[in-house]
């Protein structure tokens, strides 16, 4: 026995509601070697969680092991009992969820849950243990290691509180660690904090490691092994460097091309730029109790002002919490704005979409990020695309079903899923039933809260090339919000940065090096690239970080 | 690839079990038997047809006499049209205004949905029963005043069922979605939430059903609900129960009738056939 972890031959099989067996590992054999991190990478559904739980001796329900052996410190946890497993958890192995804020119990104190592992297995007095955590806290640098224990974990930050998952982790020793994309949920300048503790704290200590993400990105930073799994199968392994420099197989360099979409032409009409679609000024919107002002007293946007062309679009870029999504809001009208003028096809537009012509309405449509809650599950697609056609359009059935056709084919879908219920789609196509409800209204614009962000980086990348074609067709404009720089950069004209509900610049995307503010500068410096080197030579302005970047 | 779970069967589309069969089977006889009650008794209901009281099971008289030598057969089968009838009536009225009202008010919000809430969590506070005995004596009692007395007693649980679930669909982003389109309050209502409802709001219309025939049965046992000589099950039993001692069918066969209907619309809610979704099937 040579490495730490041997797989070989795993499979993995689940049973579906209508008693089908589907097979959702299929053979699939890997070796981890001692102290090395080794990246699980592919799209949603491939296999790659299920791969990383199995490590744990783990199958989700509805799962079940059917064949190959799974070696772990030359343990077979495929084979063991559930009460031995339970024994190698927390001290061979340990796990590191998605959503740290979900798997911490709000009820105890931190210290609590981080030192429980060690009281679970009786590793160590519980005065130990709290020395060996505040060690831990320290590692992963967080802040005030002494005080930090005591807090609860709503008193700490999303980033902070993952490295807490770490530590509890870390704490009982394990020779392995499992992290199950623990940085997704992240803003990119908490993801570099993080990233670079996970890997200070592993290199020191020689822990293995395994790294589920399908960000080819942070995989780069902190992996020294790469392995691609598509549809339960291992597409390619090879080191780091080699998958970045060289991939053989087609779906890795898909995976790679996705994530550098080509850059948007400038549109040849210079004269229509000038147009102005929508222009806001000075808006103010916000949350609580309304103060002698007439202002709210939480203001999520603060006196932002700018303006939209027609044929051309806009991003709004910024971390979670800066006021992007309310700004999206406040233009459609589902948020009124407290202050300031809101100017559509220059015509002076209500606050309040309750107030608005159904023609104001009709001509500015909305797309949320979430498909999943964005779609009405107890409808089939066709229903939910026709609505707006009989609503705005008052078109009879034959027409509808017509256009339905027309629409999904712009959205690149086939015409069978009209019948299906969006619970039968995926991600990707989801997104698009929700665009084609928008496109159905013959907006002039469409506001596009974070369409990509709950979407694979292939599939995101094709949803924004649809983006593009459609507006080269329909002469759309687009306010495009995210916090994906990446994605930002490859379809707008004009970047608009928000902190704090303010606007703090506005640039073109081929001068986002330029930057002149000093969040724009964190922002677009925290965006990792792809490449190996450059987590480590990446040198931050700490008076910067310590301004504007929550730690 | 396709390999049926033992337990569960599929038809339609939809799977099914043993259990959930066998219930609805046994609703569906009483339903029949409601329907047609007036066609198939042997004997009318109020007339005396045994010498003896209390009579025990022979030819003719299949479930015995009762305390006035009346076939407790026919009467029986006369009380599920009075049981069952008075009971959906009434279950139908309480669910349709509790469930319209509840969505009405999460879509609504406000001081619609304050004022309403409050006023029918007072209603839920005065107990069902002493709520039936006050209003059939001031006013009597009657079909149409029972119906409309159970309905309005349990209104304010269906109230309070439907917008639980309706607040729920209402933070969803279709909802915002439909609002920002510039949908009416009803399409909102019949369009967007009910769909995504209907089947809680089904299962809680059985149970519901079940506390109404309890109920109903309850206050005719204490002599408030229908009047002689008609007769539902609860009655039957309470006009019966001086044969308790002889272990006379005529109190023993209404009680078997009562547990019958509503550990069967019980044992349906549980196991409703569910629909098989699978994407690749």
């Amino acid at each position: 026995m040579t490495n730490l972890v041997e797989v070989r031959n795993l499979s993995i099989e689940a049973t579906t509601d209508a008693g089908r067996v589907v097979e959702i590992i299929k053979s699939v054999s890997l070796d981890i070697a001692d102290g090395e991190i080794v990246a699980l990478i592919g799209e949603s559904g491939s296999g790659k969680t299920t791969v990383a739980l199995s490590l744990m001796g783990h199958a989700r329900p509805g799962c079940r092991f059917t064949g190959g052996e799974i070696s772990v410190n030359g343990k077979n946890m495929a084979a063991l009992s559930e009460k031995e497993r339970a024994k190698l958890r927390g001290t061979d192995i340990a796990y590191v969820p998605q959503s740290a804020a979900a798997s911490f119990n709000p009820a105890s104190t931190i210290m609590e849950q981080v030192i429980e592992v060690t009281r679970i297995h009786r590793l160590m007095p519980p005065e130990q243990a709290r020395k060996r955590a505040v060690e831990l806290f320290r590692a992963l640098s967080l802040p005030d290691p002494e005080g930090i224990g005591a807090r609860y974990p709503h008193q700490v930050s999303g980033g902070q509180l993952q490295r807490l998952a770490a530590a509890m982790a870390l704490i009982g020793d394990p020779k392995l660690v499992i992290f199950d994309e623990p940085t997704t949920a992240l803003d990119v300048t908490t993801q570099i904090d993080v990233l670079k503790a996970f890997k200070s704290v592993m290199r020191a200590d020689g822990i293995a490691g395994v790294y589920v993400s399908h960000d080819l990105a942070v995989v780069a930073q902190i992996a020294d092994r790469i392995i691609v799994l598509k549809g339960g199968e291992v597409q390619e392994t090879g080191t780091t460097a080699e998958i970045l420099t060289s991939a053989k197989h087609p779906y890795t360099r898909e995976l790679l091309a996705a994530f550098r979409p080509r850059q948007r032409l400038a549109p040849a009409d210079a004269a229509a730029a000038t147009n102005q679609l929508l222009r806001i000024d000075n808006i103010t919107a916000g949350y609580g109790a309304v103060r002698d002002d007439g202002l709210p007293l939480i203001r999520a946007v603060d006196t932002v002002s700018m303006v939209v062309e027609k044929g051309r679009n806009l991003g709004v870029i910024g971390e979670s919490g800066c006021g992007k999504s309310t700004l999206a809001r406040v233009i459609a009208g589902i948020h009124p704005a407290a202050a300031g003028d809101i100017v559509f096809d220059g015509k002076p537009l209500q606050r309040a979409a309750s107030k608005r012509s159904r023609d104001q309405l009709r001509e500015m449509q909305i797309v949320f990020q979430y498909a999943d809650t964005a779609l009405n599950p107890a409808k089939p697609v066709e229903d939910i695309i026709a609505r707006p056609l009989v609503f705005y359009h008052g078109l009879d059935r034959q027409a509808r079903s017509k256009r339905v056709d027309e629409l999904l084919d712009m959205v690149r879908l086939p015409k069978s899923l009209r019948y299906r219920y969006p619970s039968e789609l995926s991600g990707g196509q989801k997104q698009r039933v929700n665009f084609a409800r928008a496109l159905a209204a013959d907006p002039k614009l469409i506001i596009c809260d974070e369409i990509t962000s709950a979407l694979d980086t292939v599939v995101a990348s094709a949803v924004i090339e649809l983006l593009k074609e459609l507006q080269r067709e329909l002469g759309l404009s687009y306010i495009f919000i995210s916090h994906d720089l990446s994605v930002v950069e490859a379809i707008c004209d004009e970047i608009m940065v928000m902190y704090n509900g303010q606007r703090v610049e506005q640039i073109t995307p081929d001068k986002v090096k330029a930057a002149t503010h000093p969040y724009s500068k964190l922002l677009f410096s925290s965006v990792p690239k792809l490449d190996p080197t450059w987590l480590d030579g990446l040198v931050r302005d700490p008076e910067l970080v310590a301004q504007y970047g929550h730690r | 690839m396709a390999r049926a779970v033992a337990s569960r069967r599929s038809f339609l589309g939809h799977s099914y079990n043993l259990v959930g069969v066998v219930a609805s089977l046994v609703i569906l006889a009483w339903t029949v038997v409601a329907i047609f009650a007036p066609y198939i008794i042997p004997h009318p209901i109020g007339d005396i047809v045994d010498d003896d009281y209390f009579g025990p099971m022979r030819q003719g008289l299949w479930l015995g006499s009762d305390y006035l030598g009346r076939d407790m057969l026919s009467r029986v089968l006369m009380g599920a049209r009075y049981t069952v009838g008075i009971s959906l009536a009434a279950v139908c009225i309480a669910c349709f205004s509790g469930v319209a009202l509840g969505m009405l008010a999460a879509v609504t919000g406000g001081w619609f949905d304050t004022c309403l809430s409050r006023f029918l969590d007072a209603m839920n506070s005065i107990p069902s029963k002493l709520f039936g005995l006050v209003v059939v004596a001031a006013v009597g009692s009657s079909i149409p005043v029972l119906i409309l007395t159970l309905a309005v007693i349990y209104i304010p649980g269906a109230y309070r069922f439907a917008r639980a679930l309706a607040v729920n669909i209402n933070t969803m982003d279709f909802m915002t979605v439909a609002r920002v389109r510039g949908e009416s309050t009803a399409y909102l209502i019949g369009s967007e939430i009910l769909p995504n409802i209907v089947r809680p709001v089904l299962a809680d219309f059985g149970l519901r059903f079940v506390f109404i025939v309890l109920l109903l049965s309850g206050l005719s046992f204490l002599g408030l609900g229908l009047q002689p000589p008609l007769a539902d099950w609860g009655a039957l039993v309470r006009e019966n129960i001086g044969g308790l001692p002889f272990a006379a069918p005529a109190v023993v066969v209404p009680s078997l009738a009562i547990a019958s209907l509503t550990i069967s619309v019980n044992l349906l809610i549980d196991n409703l056939p569910q629909k098989i979704r699978d994407r690749d099937a």
